[in-house]
């Protein structure tokens, strides 16, 4: 028998439970990228030499690198500098950073598009540089660029099988177990397809919501211009 | 002598080989309300703009009300401000530009609201009350709640002229600030200008193409040519009586274009 009901019953509590694992580590790695993009891209366009070009290289580094290769580096070789950490922060860590850097580069082209006269007129009335990104430039850089955010989200989404490498419990790793258990691997890895693609599409979905809610509210609030 | 509030003094700007003013000296006294004409090119906007600290000068001084603000003290000599420095004495001054550069995620109040309770430390209802009565005051009481994109030019122009004056300055600078203005709208912010001219102490430079307004409203018209000031004087000696030909073919240029 190709496909089996009663083995799908079977296991789909387990998965399910898997599953709350792959989505902590997709909105936990997500919420560190979207955080540490933000700084790395603000860090990019500070007028101290050394700090922009510290970012940009890191930036830099951190894309030319396979995201496998910086998990694995975190997991099996920062235990050697002392520093060991579980596998599920090792994972989380790693696609945070990896993706981290592709929003910054995201972030930044949504800051670079805030018209200069908005620096002017925070400079004209004397507002700190704190104030002047938190209060007028990040309100308006953010919005468009939701959309280019949330397809890095739908990526590290689809990036945390890898984690199954260092046998964190997410959704793949479990789904190899539960398949080398019962020599039946057609419906677990099937079940599991199927949770990524309809996350995909519901994640889809409430970004463009989010989308439309900020442009309503941080952007553009007074309607169209 | 009292002390000039604005002074600058041997000051010159230059982007690489271009130099946009030359060795500029200038004095204005304290309620002085000074227009600045010239053509296109001449260096106008760039006197403002290294006066509001948006651009760094490359040689002399500019003081403000005495006070050195491109540079300061450091072991008995002047040395270049730094940041720091900069934010401290800029509050004296404060600028309403061309294409007004409001927030356009705020409300005409909360435009008005930022900077004085962000800098200055006012209280919310402080800071509540001083934007609505300046709103009123450049006759949009009924618009505090408005955004940017929901007022006309001229409009969103006076809740420029609003926030800028809630952080009460002592000197206004206005670059150009009808012309990008239908012709309709220039009347209702130049009549805001008038009524600050008269009610506020305030020392004013305005960069301008409204020769009439100039001409009425200013103690003093500077025609800046090529970076320097080419020709100054009384309005009605610049307007009717100007001793120089290029200040003449401007103003004929001027009046010709209406
Ligand atoms: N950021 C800049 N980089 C290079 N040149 C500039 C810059 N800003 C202004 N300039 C040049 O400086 C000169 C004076 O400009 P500006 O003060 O804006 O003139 P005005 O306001 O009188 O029209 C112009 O030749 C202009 O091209
Ligand atoms: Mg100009």
């Amino acid at each position: 028998m190709f496909w089996d009901w009663n083995y799908v019953w079977e296991i789909t509590p387990t998965l399910l439970r898997a599953s709350v694992v792959t989505i902590q580590a997709t909105l936990l790695g997500f919420l560190l990228a979207a955080v540490l993009g933000l700084v790395l891209a603000i860090l990019r366009m500070s007028k101290t030499g050394w700090i922009s070009v510290t970012a940009a290289g890191f930036v830099e580094f951190i894309r030319s690198t396979p995201v496998l290769i910086q998990i694995f580096f975190i997991f099996f070789v920062f235990p050697e500098f002392g520093i060991v950490l579980p596998a599920m922060a090792a994972g989380v860590i790693a696609l945070g950073l990896h993706y981290g850097s592709y929003c910054s580069e995201v972030y930044r082209a949504g800051l670079e598009n805030v018209p200069k006269g908005q620096w002017e007129a925070s400079t004209a009335l004397n507002l700190s540089p704190y104030i002047t990104f938190r209060d007028i430039i990040i309100p308006q850089a953010i919005p468009p660029v939701v959309p280019a955010l949330g397809n890095y989200l739908v990526a590290l989404f689809k990036e945390t099988p890898l984690l199954s490498a260092i046998a964190v419990l997410e959704l793949m790793q479990t789904a190899k177990i539960l398949g080398s258990q019962s020599f039946r691997y057609v419906e677990p890895i099937t079940l599991v397809g199927g949770f990524f693609l309809v996350m995909s599409l519901v994640a889809a979905a409430f970004i463009r919501q989010l989308e439309a809610y900020l442009n309503r509210t941080l952007r553009n609030p007074g309607g169209a211009r | 002598m009292t002390t000039p509030m604005v002074k600058f003094d041997n000051v010159t700007k230059s982007y690489g080989a271009l130099t946009v003013l030359d060795s500029l000296d200038l004095e204005i006294a304290p309620n002085e309300k000074v227009a600045i004409i010239g053509p296109s090119g001449s260096g106008k906007t760039t006197v403002l703009r290294m006066l509001m600290t948006l651009e760094r000068i490359n040689d002399g001084v500019i003081y403000v009300d005495g006070e050195p603000l491109t540079h300061m003290q450091k072991n008995g000599s002047l040395v270049p401000a730094d940041e720091r420095y900069l934010r401290r004495v800029r509050g004296n001054i404060g600028m309403v530009f061309q294409h007004f550069n409001l927030f356009p995620h705020m409300s005409a109040m909360k435009n008005c609201m930022e900077a004085p309770i962000h800098v200055l430390g006012l209280s919310k209802k402080e800071a509540t009350e001083r934007a609505a009565e300046l709103l009123d005051m450049v006759g949009l009481g009924d618009k505090k709640d408005q955004y940017p994109s929901q007022l006309s030019g001229g409009q969103q122009q006076r809740v420029a002229i609003a926030r800028a004056l809630a952080m009460r300055p002592k000197v206004m600078l206005f670059d150009e600030v009808t012309s990008a203005l239908d012709p309709e709208l220039v009347g209702e912010v130049l009549n805001v200008i008038r009524r600050l001219g008269t009610e506020h102490n305030l020392t004013m430079l305005m960069v301008t193409h409204q020769m009439g307004f100039a001409k009425e409203f200013a103690d003093r018209v500077c025609f800046f040519y090529g970076g320097k000031i080419a020709e100054q004087g009384k309005p009605d000696k610049i307007f009717s009586n100007p001793e120089e030909e290029r200040t003449r073919q401007f103003l004929s240029a001027v009046l010709e274009a209406g």
